[in-house]
């Protein structure tokens, strides 16, 4: 048996706390163990049952074929559409979403992330306010006072409280949780509730109005509060205003609670202008808790090459951006696309029923290391290498600082960066061979 | 029973979430997570199934109690399960409203889909 390795300090791409302290042991070419990842991040890292194979779908079912075929029907596929959606690319690297782009802008179709039904709000709301932003570092080594808003990140990044938040230890934060007020505001008392200082629960569909009067009573106007908002009480949310107005560093970190419910973005754009309200009494700052590892990442590979963060639509030539028009959900609600190409998502099961219902019409080319119900519906399928354990490249943790991510074990699968260079290539063959026919 | 629903992540919905056709991702996410009380008001016991009805569409899912539940509230884990039940409209911002939404939950002695089986009348 040949000796194992130790890979240290390598990057978890699992969630947007991209834990850059992760160990793995490899011998005879496989994952053995890995270290210091949590439940999500080891499971990722050990894997999965994967594809092997590229799939064609021939009279109704999906049969193997080889790779040049794979890319070559894909190719006719996005060639023959006239607007294509080109969707998902939160799971893979910058360099991916690179040629994805290139991709969007060569078939003049419309290039889409996973934000759109994540984040998608906090985009917005953030383009409308600005952000009071920090790195994680910053929040580690100086917040007192943390607030966790619609999120529960116990189950959803958790190592977030161990190395950037609550239980977190830095430089002016020696005494870790001991030091720090824990505010947690969400419609249910989540496992994160549970370990807070103070829980305030409010009614479904209300973070608008709670913060509104969180407004109010920062601003010292409490006396139009009436005595219960979204079911909060005013003399607790009163309680909630002095504790964020005492700190001497805040943070609010915000979940998909409050950008999947009513209001959606206008909830984010109000909660940015709380938070630069009571910049007016302290240092406070604010940060979407990012789901998929880089997801991130496409939203700044497409702001640094199209100008704008996700839903860009090339079919005019230049990019044109408006969500609730070019958003993947939108095009696939009204059947304003003919194709699609999905990248390290899974939209038949992350869509409503009736928007993944509308995949099932239209030819689907499914790049990704699984099996999933976007399989089922697919056309054509192209197994690939995992980014962040079989292919490296660079990831953007929620906070926007890059980071590179490691290759651990050799796959002999392409990556999705030269799936994506392969179909653009055959699309170049393809258009040489119809001008010269012509 | 009428309800609210929400959707979101579980540890075991996440670290099953790249293994979706194996039969732990069934057990992890195909739940609907109640409060103690209204599972008393439907007389059922936690693992028994309910059927949930929205206005986009209907769902049969395994009863799990959860105490951080307050009454009248319920929770699948995010997913093919839960999003049965979510509408497609945007409100111009391109997310549809995955939570916050009004549904009725009664008994039911009808099985719970297979996640092929979701997806057969879509040709898959």
């Amino acid at each position: 048996m040949t000796e194992s390795v130790m890979i240290k300090d390598a990057v978890c791409s699992f969630c947007g706390c991209l834990c850059d302290d992760i160990n793995v042991e490899v011998a005879e070419g496989k994952i053995q163990r890995v270290r210091h990842a949590c439940r999500l991040g080891s499971s990722k890292i050990m894997g999965h049952s994967r594809m092997q194979t590229p799939m064609i779908r021939k009279d109704g079912v999906l049969q193997p074929a080889s790779f040049d075929e794979a890319y070559r029907r894909a190719a006719e596929i996005l060639l023959a559409a006239k607007k294509p959606l080109l969707y998902g690319w939160a799971s893979t690297s910058c360099e991916a979403q690179k040629k994805g782009v290139l991709l969007a802008e060569e078939v003049g179709g419309v290039i889409d992330t996973t934000a759109t039904v994540c984040h998608g709000p906090s985009v917005i709301g953030i383009e409308e306010k600005g952000l009071p932003g920090a790195t994680l570092g910053q929040v580690k080594n100086r917040a007192d006072t943390i607030v966790f808003w619609g999120c529960n990140p116990v189950e959803a990044h958790p190592r977030h409280s161990l190395r950037y938040s609550s239980n977190s230890c830095g430089r002016f934060t020696e005494q870790g949780r001991a030091g720090r007020k824990i505010v947690v505001v969400d419609v249910r008392e989540t496992r994160t509730a549970k370990n807070a200082d103070k829980f305030v629960r409010i009614d479904p569909g209300c973070d608008y109005e709670v913060i509104s009067a969180l407004r109010m009573l920062v601003a010292g106007k409490g006396d139009v509060i009436v005595d219960t908002v979204g079911g909060a009480l005013k003399a607790d949310l009163a309680a909630l205003a002095e504790m964020l107005k005492a700190a001497r560093f805040g943070a609010v970190f915000f979940g998909l609670g409050i950008t999947h419910s009513k209001g959606r973005y206008k909830n984010i754009d109000n909660a940015l202008s709380l938070v630069a309200d009571l910049n007016q009494h302290t240092k406070f700052v604010i940060m979407p808790m990012r789901g998929h590892y880089n997801v991130g990442g496409a939203g700044q590979v497409l702001a640094w090459s199209s100008g704008y963060p996700m839903s860009v639509d090339y079919a005019r030539g230049a990019p044109y951006f408006n969500p609730g028009e070019t958003a993947a959900c939108d095009l696939l609600g009204r059947a304003d696309t003919d194709a699609a190409l999905i990248v390290a998502a899974d939209p038949v099961s992350n869509f409503p029923r009736e928007t993944a219902a509308a995949l099932s019409k239209i030819p689907v080319i499914q790049i990704d290391p699984y099996e999933n119900p976007t399989t089922l519906l697919s056309d054509v399928v192209i197994p690939c290498a995992i980014a962040g354990v079989e292919v490296e490249g660079t990831a953007y943790r929620m906070d926007g600082l890059a980071l590179r991510l490691r290759k651990m074990v050799d796959s002999s699968l392409p990556g999705d960066e030269q799936i994506i260079a392969e179909i653009i290539k055959n699309i170049r063959e393809l258009r040489q061979k119809a001008e010269g026919g012509a | 029973m009428l309800a609210t629903m929400i959707s979101g992540r579980t540890l075991a919905q996440g670290a099953r979430c790249e293994s979706k056709m194996a039969p732990e991702f069934f057990k992890a996410a195909a739940l609907c997570h109640l409060s103690e009380n209204d599972i008393k008001e439907l007389n059922i016991n936690e693992g028994e199934n309910v059927l949930l009805k929205s206005e986009f569409g209907q769902v049969v899912l395994a009863a799990k109690a959860d105490s951080g539940l307050p009454q009248g509230m319920v929770f699948i884990p995010m997913g093919p399960w839960a999003n049965m039940l979510v509408g497609k409209d945007t409100g111009g911002c391109g997310t549809p409203q995955f939570k916050g939404v009004a549904v009725d939950v009664a008994a039911t002695d009808s099985p719970v889909r297979s996640i092929r089986d979701l997806f057969s009348d879509l040709g898959a």
